[in-house]
């Protein structure tokens, strides 16, 4: 368990990507996240979105990814597609509202990928964003954080 | 009457419907409206299926799954669910149960499937109670090394399904339509249906199970019977279900896509072989 983090510190530092470690779970800076356990990376009005490594590892391995056409609008906290595992479809949510402008196609293939590189090849749809103000409604880093501990605490 | 009442107002409040032999379509129908368009709680029971029907998890692939032609010439329904999980063919000697709850139905219950499962393990524990060396193995009802419910379930962000097929007793030659799964548990060691399964019906008369469910179910929730009426009268909502029958068509496509797609993989094997004899 302890090796587990010890090697994401190294890839992490390797990528230059800078880490929180909460357990075994990976939360990354830079992002924002929403309390189904999306995240999204913002970079203007384009929207890269995808689930948590918290999801993932509770979900389990996924075998099936339901994605949007390409032109359909979301709205934030509203599904948009599903993941399959374990014998169980999952929502997945969309963190901020607008209009999908890609899909990652590759995941029709390799829908491991939301397990095995949940932040980078398992990135789940892009989105043009209608109102960046709906960032605000997301929590930070510390605050997803904080709210997986929580979650995982009570149960 | 004091303690049982006192009891129940600390239970989370569901409904109960009791149904024979609803059309298995209509049933997951009434199922994934009221998973999506509900905030109640509910435990919906159907006793047997009227015909043969063949269900698929939501990204079932026929033409991986089941022996199409046969199930083309008998004219076998094929229906896609909108819960995950495997393939199963129903009928009359199918006992259905199914869950459907807000996320505070279960107090402490995390919506992951897992946890669910958990849950509903140890509900039917209280049904089976160690007959038959009963318990969940790799997400499947069995007794010992032998499955008898097939169970699958949907999430969403406040609610969630779990609902599962009871073969309290199958017909052989339909097993026969269904090919083994590429994607199945290890405990399964490459068995035929056959050898896999078992009948409930060898451990359990089937007014004891439904009797024994009910009673489980009553000391998790506190049980208000409703009639199917009431439900269709509540929920005529515009959702629209995901759950379909397959039509001929998309089944005698889905065969001609395997079949292209395992002559391009063969071609592509041949020009490797050629290629590296040069």
């Amino acid at each position: 368990m302890a090796s587990r983090a010890l090697w994401a510190s190294r890839a992490a530092s390797y990528l230059r990507i800078s880490v929180f470690h909460r357990g075994f779970s990976t939360v990354l800076k830079d992002l924002k996240y929403s309390d189904s356990h999306e995240w999204v990376k913002v970079d203007g009005n384009s929207a890269t979105i995808g689930i948590t490594d918290h999801a993932q590892d509770h979900l389990g391995d996924v075998v099936y990814v339901e994605l949007p056409e390409v032109g359909a609008s979301v709205t934030q906290g509203d599904s948009f597609g599903a993941v399959e595992s374990v014998k169980a479809t999952s929502d997945v949510n969309s963190p901020v509202s607008g209009k999908v402008v890609e899909v990652n196609e590759e995941l029709n293939n390799s829908p491991i990928l939301v397990n095995s590189s949940p932040y980078e090849k398992g990135w789940i749809i892009k989105v043009e964003v209608k109102d960046t103000e709906e960032l605000n409604n997301l929590m930070d880093p510390e605050g997803y954080t904080k709210f997986c501990d929580k979650e995982d605490g009570n149960h | 009457m004091v303690i049982p009442q006192a009891r129940n107002l600390h239970l989370s409040r569901m409904n109960l419907v009791r149904l024979k032999g609803l059309p298995i379509l209509q049933q997951l129908h009434i199922e994934e409206k009221l998973l999506r368009a509900s905030s109640e709680n509910w435990c919906i029971m159907n006793d047997g299926t009227n015909d043969p029907t063949i269900v698929m998890g939501v990204s079932g692939k026929p033409a991986e799954l089941l022996e199409i032609e046969s199930v083309l010439r008998d004219q076998v329904p094929v229906i896609r669910r909108f819960t995950g999980g495997g393939t199963v063919i129903v009928d009359q000697s199918t006992v259905f149960v199914t869950f459907i709850c807000g996320k505070d139905a279960v107090p402490g219950l995390q919506l992951y499937p897992r946890s669910i499962m958990s849950w509903s393990s140890l509900l039917y524990n209280k049904v089976f109670q160690g007959t038959g060396d009963f318990h969940l193995r790799e997400n499947d009802y069995v007794f010992g090394s032998q499955k008898f419910g097939g169970n699958a379930q949907s999430i969403t962000k406040n609610r969630w399904i779990h609902h599962t097929s009871f073969l309290w007793d199958y017909k052989v030659r339909n097993m026969a339509y269904l090919k083994n799964p590429k994607r199945a548990p290890e405990y399964r060691l490459a068995r035929g249906h056959l050898d896999f399964i078992c009948r409930l019906k060898d451990y359990m008369p089937r007014t004891i199970f439904v009797d024994k469910t009910v009673e489980a179910a009553g000391t998790e929730f506190s049980l208000r019977p409703i009639r199917l009426e009431e439900i269709e009268t509540h929920y005529e909502s515009e959702y629209r279900p995901s759950t379909s029958l397959l039509t001929e068509q998309e089944l005698k496509s889905d065969i001609a896509s395997e079949q292209e797609l395992k002559s391009d993989i063969a071609s592509e094997q041949e020009l490797k072989a050629a290629t590296a004899s040069l």
